[in-house]
C-alpha cells in the first residue's frame, strides 16, 4: 500500500500544488488521479516517485519512508508511463523495452527475451521488435511505453496522463488493453487524467483533486457517480452521470421475451402463434440466429421473409457481459423501442422493451450500492 | 593562363612532391596544425557544451562569449600573438582554437537543448543517473548537430590554417604566402586548390562518422 501522509508542495514563489494530501492508494487496483490542470494530480504522482520533493509530509510504500531508500532503487521498482511514451529514438523497439531490465544489470540475452515477451502482452506485433520509434503509430508507441514500464515486474506503476495524446478510438483500446494487463497481472496502478469517463472506466478507486492541490472525493466510481460528495465534484462528473451510472449495472439480470422472435424460414403457424397483442412487432433471425430486423406480423410472408423490407434492429447488446447503459442506448436507439440482445456468438437470446430496462433500472437502484463493483 | 593551367603545371611539376618543401610534408603539417587545434577546441567546447546544455543553466553567458570570440579577427590575433609569444606553435593555434569553439561550443549547447524533454523525463524516472541520461538519452539524439558544429569547426580550421605560414610555420599556406611574395602565381593557386580539396576530404570525413555513429532511428530528419 502507497501512504500518503499530510504531502504538501509548495513552490518557492508561494504556489501551493499539492495541500495536506493524505489518501491511501490500495494495493493490486487501479487509483486514479482525476481533476482539472493545475490541481495537483501531476505532481502528486510525481512525488511517489520523487520527481518532485514534498515540501512537507511523508509517503511510505508499504510503510517505507520513500525518503530513506536511494531515489534511483526507488524509481527502478515503479513503472513509469509518460503521455508521449517518451520512447528513445535512437534504440529499436525491443531495447527501449529492455531499458530497465539492463539497468538492473541483466545480460543482454535475458533483457531482450523479456522484452519479447512483454511485447506479446501488451499486444504489439513480434515483427515491430527491430524497427524504430519513428516508425510506430501513437497508439504503438505508447503500447511500448507501458511494457518498458513493465519490463522489470515492479510492483508499481505509475501512468502521467499516457493516453491523452492519443485519439479517442485508439484511446479507447489501450484502455480496455490495460484493464485486460491488470487483470492478469495485478499491479498497484497510480493513473492520472484529466478525463472524468477515462477515471470511471479504469478506475477501482477515483481520487477527485480541486485547483490548489485539494482532494474532494475519494471513492470508487460507482459511489462517485450515486453520491458526489459536493457542487464542484457534481458539477466535474458531468450532467449525464446518472446514464454513465448505469454502466456498474450488469444487463445480464434483464428478463429477455423470446416469444416475439422466428426464423426467416417461419411458417404461417409460426407467425400466427408469435404474433400477441402486447408485441407489435415479429423480430426475424437468419438460419444462422443473428438478428435480420423486426416486421409487423401481417406484413410477414410466410416462408419466404423478405429481408430487406424489413425494420433495422440497431445495435444489439451482449447480455451476459453489458451493461444496462448498453441495454439502454440499445432499446433508445432501435426504431421498435426494443432492444436485440444477444449471445457471444452473436445469436439472438431475445428482445427487451424500454419499459422492461427501466424497471429493471429502478429496480437495481433499490438494491445499490450493494454489488454495484461486480458489474465491471 | 588559366587557374587550370595553374593548377596543372603546380602538380605536374616533379620538384613539388619531395623534400620539405614537397605537397607531401606540407600536408602532412596542415592536417597536423588542423587536428591539434580541432582537439583542442573540442576538449573546451564539447564538455562545456553538453553539461550547460544537460542542465540547461549558463546558455545566455555562453551565447556572449561564443558571440565575442566570432567577433576576433584570427589574423589579427595571430599577429598580437606573435608579438607576445615570438615564434612557434602556440600563437598560431591560439587563434585557431579561439575561432574554433564557438561553433562547437553553441552548436553542442543548442544540440542538447533541442532534445525532446519527454525521453529524459521518462529515463529520469525510471531510475537512470544523470550521466547515463547525459551519454545514453541525449547525446544519442542531439549527435547530427554536434557533429555538424564539429564539421564546421574543422572546415574553418582548416582554411584559416594557412595562416601559420605568416609566422614562419608550415602548412600548405607556405604555398601561398611564398607564390604571393615570390609572384609565382602557379604556386598560390596550387596552395589554395590543395587547402579546397582538404576542406572537402574533411567534409566527406564527418558525413562517414555520421554515417557510422548515428542511428537510423534518429538519422531519419536530419
Amino acid at each position: 500500500m502507497i501512504r500518503i501522509d499530510s504531502v504538501t508542495k509548495r513552490y518557492p514563489d508561494g504556489t501551493v500544488a499539492v495541500d495536506r494530501l493524505s489518501l491511501d492508494i490500495p494495493d493490486r487496483a487501479i487509483t486514479v488521479f482525476v481533476g482539472p490542470s493545475g490541481c495537483g494530480k501531476t505532481t502528486t504522482l510525481r512525488m511517489i516517485n520523487r520527481m518532485i520533493e514534498p515540501s512537507e509530509g511523508t509517503i511510505l510504500i508499504d510503510g517505507k519512508d520513500i525518503l530513506k531508500e536511494p531515489v534511483n532503487t526507488l524509481r527502478r521498482s515503479m513503472g513509469y508511463v509518460i503521455q508521449n511514451a517518451g520512447l528513445f529514438q535512437h534504440r529499436t523497439i525491443i531495447d527501449n523495452i529492455a531499458t530497465v531490465p539492463r539497468l538492473l544489470g541483466w545480460d543482454k540475452a535475458r533483457a531482450r527475451d523479456r522484452a519479447r515477451e512483454l511485447m506479446g502482452r501488451v499486444g504489439l506485433d513480434p515483427a515491430l521488435a527491430k524497427r524504430y520509434p519513428y516508425q510506430l503509430s501513437g497508439g504503438q508507441q505508447q503500447r511500448v511505453g507501458v511494457a518498458r514500464a513493465l519490463a522489470a515486474d515492479p510492483p508499481v506503476l505509475l501512468m502521467d496522463e499516457p493516453f491523452s495524446a492519443v485519439d479517442p478510438i485508439v484511446r479507447k483500446g489501450l484502455q480496455d488493453e490495460l484493464l485486460r494487463i491488470q487483470d492478469e497481472l495485478g499491479k498497484t496502478i497510480v493513473f492520472v487524467t484529466h478525463d472524468i469517463d477515462e477515471a470511471v472506466k479504469i478506475g477501482t478507486k477515483v481520487a477527485v483533486m480541486r485547483t490548489g492541490g485539494r482532494l474532494a472525493q475519494f471513492a470508487p466510481p460507482a459511489e462517485l457517480l450515486t453520491d458526489p460528495a459536493d457542487a464542484f465534484v457534481e458539477d466535474f462528473l458531468g450532467a449525464d452521470r446518472g446514464i454513465r451510472r448505469l454502466s456498474f449495472f450488469p444487463a445480464a439480470g434483464l428478463p429477455l421475451l423470446t416469444t416475439p422472435v422466428v426464423a426467416v424460414d417461419a411458417t404461417a403457424e409460426q407467425i400466427a402463434a408469435r404474433a400477441t397483442p402486447d408485441v407489435p412487432y415479429l423480430l426475424v433471425t437468419g438460419l444462422d440466429g443473428r438478428p435480420l430486423g423486426w416486421g409487423e406480423p401481417h406484413t410477414l410472408t410466410a416462408g419466404r421473409i423478405d429481408p430487406a423490407r424489413l425494420i433495422g434492429h440497431g445495435r444489439p447488446f451482449e447480455h451476459a457481459t453489458e451493461s444496462l447503459r448498453a441495454a439502454l442506448d440499445c432499446a433508445v436507439l432501435s426504431p421498435t423501442g426494443w432492444a436485440v440482445a444477444v449471445g457471444a456468438d452473436g445469436r439472438v437470446t431475445g428482445v427487451v422493451s424500454q419499459q422492461t430496462v427501466a424497471e429493471a433500472i429502478r429496480s437495481a437502484h433499490a438494491a445499490a450500492p450493494a454489488d454495484e463493483k461486480a458489474a465491471r | 593562363m588559366n587557374v587550370l593551367h595553374f593548377i596543372q603545371q603546380f602538380f605536374s611539376d616533379s620538384a613539388h612532391w619531395h623534400g620539405y618543401d614537397g605537397i607531401p610534408t606540407r600536408l602532412r603539417e596542415h592536417v597536423q596544425y588542423s587536428l591539434i587545434a580541432l582537439g583542442i577546441a573540442a576538449a573546451i567546447g564539447l564538455p562545456v557544451g553538453l553539461v550547460t546544455g544537460h542542465t540547461g543553466r549558463g546558455g545566455n553567458s555562453l551565447a556572449l562569449i561564443a558571440t565575442a570570440a566570432r567577433a576576433l579577427p584570427s589574423f589579427g590575433l595571430l599577429v598580437l600573438m606573435f608579438v607576445l609569444l615570438g615564434l612557434g606553435h602556440l600563437p598560431v593555434m591560439i587563434p585557431l582554437v579561439v575561432l574554433a569553439v564557438p561553433p562547437i561550443l553553441v552548436t553542442t549547447y543548442e544540440a542538447m537543448r533541442s532534445v525532446d524533454p519527454s525521453p529524459v523525463d521518462a529515463a529520469r524516472g525510471m531510475g537512470m543517473a544523470e550521466s547515463r541520461i547525459l551519454f545514453h538519452v541525449e547525446l544519442p539524439v542531439a549527435l547530427p548537430l554536434i557533429l555538424s558544429g564539429l564539421r564546421s569547426a574543422a572546415i574553418q580550421i582548416v582554411s584559416t590554417a594557412t595562416i601559420a605560414a605568416y609566422v614562419s610555420l608550415g602548412g600548405l599556406g607556405r604555398y601561398i604566402v611564398d607564390g604571393l611574395y615570390q609572384r609565382n602565381y602557379e604556386k598560390v593557386v596550387g596552395g589554395a586548390s590543395l587547402v579546397a580539396v582538404l576542406a572537402l576530404v574533411t567534409l566527406g570525413f564527418f558525413w562517414a562518422v555520421a554515417r557510422l555513429t548515428v542511428s537510423p532511428g534518429v538519422r531519419r530528419g536530419h
